[in-house]
């Protein structure tokens, strides 16, 4: 597979045209309809919704995680560090958009961009570490990040609340409110998708190029001109920027922050995000999110499935269902890094060049 | 080629370097003159590849100074190096495996680059896109020298040793090197490879114009291509010159064969009396 699966008789006749985000036809095709289906999706006609509220808020769940999802990608999938405070960068966007709109008046719309960078300057200084340390010695230092934050999220009171929280502005754009699910999702998906043309572009520029050099060869990066300690630290502040806008986004839907939103479990499943969706694959960051959210669901569902068969019964078995979730999402991750460990993103290039060599196998 | 009256391009005075108890590099002194192809030779372990990290910038040496035209580069950093015009290629193979040899060989642009993180992120607008489609020329000649236009959206990791070893070139070229290091450019490249590297090589040094300093193991190349040697042994220079004259001092010729030499190997050397 050299790259791109582009259908034969397709040439590219310029340079731009060979570095483009979505190399094909039928790719452009695929994401107009795919963002016009979105966009119609939370529509309501005389009373007929496409989409249950339920699952509304699923999607928008989903939209929001793979936000901070693609942030921690770049700084895991691309630049080879590992970070378990990710969750504290999602809540300290939360709080600081929060913050930001209730108590100095800034509007909104404003707020959850300017809380990401907020975010980005406080994952550089605790990015400092990287400068030095690497591998477990990084994990542990980021693990310390997420204590001392959420440490700090229950006890500043004048910034969350401290422990009964802070309470978040409902969204609105030159005076015209967007509350609501089914009008926040449009907010949410915008928001979605800027970022996503963010990650795109940096990793055919110039310093994503760099991060991925750092991850595959620091030496010979150095060597090449590249400064090692700039990146490791651009990586995590770009990664608190992605999760800061995240985080701020969760705030402003959900209209109230609380400290304890933002554990290390959370940290945890946004790592699962990441591995299941595919390391150092943009599009991955997103099939991890989808894939992490819909996980209890399907539990859920297959739960539902077994009781109405017939086959268990009674409380233990609803019981068991809370701890099968959290159960399947470590599961979930082992399977991956076994028998996928390019994750979701690797599986749909498969297929994809599956159906397009069809009924040849090469 | 004449090297009278030119500035030395890199001038190694007294340069020793020391790991613990072991002296990898021994007072060596040597100049590099501008458009000469030096090469470094010698047996096993006698720091050939000491030199050439120290040159880089990736070993500082203990004592000794390290002179680029002149000016004083010993405690400079292997980045600024790169800005200086001092490009290389490794013994053992250091490609970033996981990107593909056209990201390879732009990450070579990349001290050449001014896209900062915001303008990358915004690519249509600030100039990012013309920037990446400019250099992208740039590289295609690259490509286009070294005859690797098939291989171009391949990943690195999933290439044959020939071929990694030749992308490794291009990503080095692709630094506008004044001065290119090349260290062991055909080690276990079989003889068709190894022409077509030798080919690289003398193209590099003469359509180019960019100074080559290699270390090379095949003596019949090495003899071949290079204007002047340097012969290192146990961390000393035993020798320097012409081809002509290296191969009849009689110190090179006990340092790769013994006490008891034979004749210097003008052609393909077996392994036994190279290594």
């Amino acid at each position: 597979m050299a790259g791109s699966m582009r259908p034969a008789g397709d040439f590219r006749t310029s340079y731009a045209a060979d570095r483009t985000i979505f190399p094909t036809r039928g790719s452009w095709r695929m994401l107009l309809l795919g963002l016009l289906v979105l966009c119609i999706l939370p529509l309501q006609f005389a009373g007929v919704t496409l989409v249950s509220s339920y699952w509304l808020a699923l999607i928008i769940q989903i939209a929001i995680y793979a936000i901070a999802a693609l942030g921690l990608n770049i700084l895991v999938g691309f630049t080879g560090q590992i970070s378990l405070g990710h969750a504290a960068f999602f809540g300290f966007g939360g709080f600081a958009s929060a913050y930001l709109s209730g108590k100095l008046g800034v509007p909104v719309a404003l707020a959850i961009p300017l809380a990401g960078l907020l975010t980005a300057m406080l994952g550089i200084i605790v990015g400092l570490p990287a400068a030095r340390l690497k591998g477990l010695y990084l994990a542990i230092a980021t693990l310390a990040s997420q204590f001392v934050l959420q440490d700090f999220f229950g006890r500043a009171q004048w910034f969350t609340g401290g422990a009964s929280g802070a309470s978040a502005e409902a969204y609105s754009i030159f005076g015209i409110s967007l509350s609501g699910d089914r009008k926040y999702f449009l907010v949410v998906l915008a928001h979605l998708i800027i970022m996503y043309l963010f990650a795109a572009n940096l990793m055919r520029t110039r310093d994503g190029r760099a991060m991925v050099a750092v991850r595959d060869h620091y030496l010979s990066a150095e060597i090449m001109g590249i400064n090692l300690t700039y990146y490791r630290i651009l990586a995590f502040g770009i990664s608190s920027l992605y999760a800061g806008v995240g985080g701020a986004l969760m705030a402003h839907y959900t209209g109230f922050v609380s400290s304890e939103a933002f554990d290390l479990l959370l940290s945890i499943n946004f790592l699962a995000m990441v591995i299941i969706g595919g390391l150092g694959s943009i599009m991955g960051s997103i099939l991890g999110a989808i894939f992490i959210i819909c996980l209890p669901e399907v539990m859920q569902s297959v739960v539902r499935l077994v009781q109405t068969l017939g086959i268990g019964q009674g409380a233990a078995f609803t019981e068991g269902l809370a701890y099968m979730k959290e159960m399947a999402i470590g599961l979930a991750i082992v399977l991956f890094l076994v028998f996928e460990p390019d994750g979701l993103a690797a599986r749909w290039r498969k297929i994809k060049a599956y159906w397009k060599l069809y009924p040849f196998s090469y | 080629m004449t090297t009278v009256g030119k500035a030395p391009i890199l001038e190694l005075d007294n340069v020793s370097l020391r790991f613990g108890g072991v002296r990898a590099m021994t007072d060596v002194s040597c100049s590099v003159y501008p458009g000469e192809l030096f090469s470094i030779i010698g047996p096993n372990g006698a720091g050939k590849t000491s030199t050439l990290n120290c040159i880089s910038g990736r070993y500082r040496p203990t004592s000794g100074r390290i002179r680029h035209h002149g000016k004083d580069i010993t405690g400079l950093g292997p980045r600024k190096r790169a800005d200086l015009g001092i490009g290389r290629t490794f013994q053992n193979l250091a490609l970033f495996s996981g990107m593909s040899v056209l990201d390879n060989i732009l990450i070579g642009r990349h001290h050449l680059l001014k896209t900062g993180v915001a303008r990358g992120m915004l690519y249509w607008i600030g100039g990012a896109q013309q920037e990446e489609v400019q250099h992208r020329a740039a590289v295609e000649e690259i490509i286009d020298f070294l005859e690797i236009q098939h291989i171009r959206n391949e990943h690195a990791g999933t290439l044959s040793y020939g071929l990694r070893k030749r992308v490794e070139l291009a990503r080095a070229i692709a630094l506008k090197p004044e001065l290119i290091l090349l260290d062991e450019p055909m080690a276990g490249m079989n003889l068709e490879e190894k022409e077509d590297m030798a080919r690289f090589i003398v193209d590099l040094n003469e359509e180019m114009g960019m100074t080559v300093v290699m270390i090379e193991h095949d003596m019949g190349v090495v003899m071949d291509l290079s204007h002047r040697l340097m012969v290192l042994d146990f961390g000393r220079k035993i020798a320097e010159g012409i081809p002509d004259d290296i191969k009849a001092n009689e110190d090179v010729k006990r340092a790769y064969l013994g006490q008891d030499h034979g004749v210097m190997p003008t052609a393909e050397p077996s392994a036994e009396a190279v290594r």
